[in-house]
């Protein structure tokens, strides 16, 4: 009886993570399926033409990484420096308790309120209108809570012993912060980094109203000018189109590319692990 | 005792957060002499050793009252930094934890951190290595990290590195615990090489190690230190029954 409990609990678990298995591979086959046919090197390299009925999806491939590299601009050290000054310096008060959980609730907040905040602030009140920059720092926004949330637990797990090494040759809070502990929590912070980038690129919802377009005719010469984005093209591409059923090749095209995209900097971020931890 | 105190405490009082760990401690280690400090799990032991450096100062929760001085200095003079002090006073660990860098930086990085001229550094390095023994074994591999070293190196790089910034006193807390017999006897070799030059204070369980090492041991019991005088004294005719059961093995 007990023999026969033990396997069914067993098989219970198993069955779940069989049926969360399918339905990533069906998607993934469902998209490559349809998509892969449609791209091609104009696809990557091309302007969209003719109503985005032909052409490719270029100025959103680089609007999307500019937008993400904006973003990563503006989040990481901020984040990074938040991180280091909750985790290793504010201690446990009343107060940084609270600051921590104020952080926290900020991830769960849905993408869209921080897409109207951003209209608020940076478009409107800030004047710096619909473009890069705002759609950047809508994005950092959005990025802050994960960046800190992950860089904090990442140097939460340096272990004492080697901080202790550190304080006990005399360098100061400091220097042991800088010399020691960033260095082991390193792979760590860069993984929750690349991973909440990889989140960032594929919002749709903070952009909307803060930078992106449905058509450009160049690419985004400064961060004042609005650019293209790959969900925001994928969203017009599937719902916003005249026709619909002409440019779903595309739409699917794109979407294998945004995947693609992730799915790289997720590849970025295994290997900068793997990498640390055969030098460690 | 005719020696020169070293490490001294007078009514020295610490509590973690209301619970009292150390209770009126009061002791004086000697200079250039190995003092071991024994007594059952719990006995407070690693936190009287860990007053000496000031470890305890990042948790906000530890409340340190009396005396601690090292010659006439105060370690707990506000004017005095902790970094001056543990500039003076070095610690190995009981689980060796060697930087994640290599050999040589990890000698190097104390010697940086404390502005030791630079062009000092590697003489430095490969004299620490010498005393701790270990120079043979690495030289020719100075740049590979230090977490591929055997467990027993790993701790002599420990040493070296605590012995490079030429401290007065060299705190060991049960550093052969983690490693086999062999290892730890190569230490201890170590160890009393290093009372030439350093006041050394070890925190043991192994009374064995105790009696083969130290010059003075001092046996503590709930957070109360019971008896110090010197090894012979202490394992050889204890004044207290504590000691006694304890040194004999009856409990602990």
């Amino acid at each position: 009886m007990k023999k026969f409990i033990n396997y069914l609990n067993w098989s219970m678990l198993a069955g779940s993570t069989i049926i969360v298995c399918l339905f990533l591979i069906v998607i993934l086959i469902e998209l490559f399926s349809k998509g892969l046919p449609a791209i091609t090197i104009d696809f990557i390299f091309k302007y969209p033409s003719e109503g985005m009925t032909k052409g490719g999806i270029f100025p959103a491939i680089i609007g999307t990484v500019l937008v993400t590299l904006l973003t990563t601009a503006f989040a990481v050290p901020f984040g990074i420096a938040c991180a280091i000054y909750l985790g290793e310096y504010a201690g446990n008060s009343r107060t940084t308790r609270l600051i921590r959980a104020a952080i926290r609730n900020l991830s769960g907040i849905p993408s869209i309120i921080y897409g109207l905040f951003g209209l608020a602030l940076f478009v409107q009140a800030m004047r710096l209108g619909t473009s890069l920059f705002s759609a950047g720092l809508t994005l950092g926004l959005l990025s802050l809570p994960y960046i800190i949330t992950t860089t904090e637990e990442s140097l939460k797990r340096v272990p004492t012993t080697t901080r202790e090494a550190a304080l006990a040759v005399g360098a100061t809070q400091f220097e042991m912060i800088k010399d020691v502990v960033l260095p082991v929590a390193l792979p760590d912070i860069l993984t929750g980094i690349v991973l909440t980038l990889s989140r960032a690129a594929g919002e749709t919802a903070p952009i909307l109203f803060t930078g992106v377009t449905f058509y450009t005719s160049g690419l985004p010469g400064s961060v004042t000018q609005e650019f293209m984005a790959l969900p925001y093209h994928l969203y017009i591409l599937s719902t916003q189109h005249q026709s619909v059923e002409q440019v779903r090749p595309l739409a699917y095209g794109t979407a294998v590319v945004l995947i693609s995209v992730v799915f790289i900097l997720n590849l970025v971020a295994f290997y900068m692990r793997y990498k640390r931890r055969r030098y460690d | 005792m005719t020696n020169n105190k070293k490490l001294s405490t007078e009514g020295l009082n610490l509590y973690f957060s209301e619970k009292h760990i150390l209770k009126d401690v009061a002791i004086g280690i000697p200079q250039n002499k190995i003092t071991a400090l024994i007594g059952p799990s719990g006995c407070g032991k690693t936190t009287l050793l860990r007053t000496f450096n000031r470890l305890h100062d990042l948790l906000d929760y530890v409340k340190i009252t009396g005396k601690v001085m090292i010659d006439d200095t105060n370690i707990y003079d506000p004017k005095i930094s902790a970094v001056e002090i543990r500039k003076r006073i070095g610690m190995v660990f009981q689980k060796p934890n060697p930087f994640p860098k290599n050999i040589y930086d990890n000698i190097a990085y104390g010697l940086k951190v404390n502005n030791t001229d630079p062009y000092r550094i590697p003489q430095l390095v490969e004299q620490s290595l010498r005393e701790s023994f270990l120079w043979d074994e690495v030289k020719d591999e100075l740049k590979k990290p230090a977490i591929q070293l055997s467990g027993g190196q790993q701790q002599r790089l420990c040493i070296a590195r605590a012995v490079a910034l030429r401290p007065e006193v060299i705190l060991m807390d049960e550093p052969c615990s983690a490693l086999d017999p062999f290892s730890s006897l190569k230490i201890e070799d170590l160890i009393r090489e290093l009372r030439k030059s350093y006041t050394v204070v070890i925190v043991t369980h192994n009374m064995q190690q105790a009696q083969r090492l130290s010059d003075y041991t001092a046996f503590m019991y709930l957070g109360q230190l019971i008896e110090f005088g010197t090894t012979k004294e202490i394992f050889n005719n204890p004044q207290h029954d504590l000691t006694k059961n304890y040194v004999t093995g009856h409990f602990g």
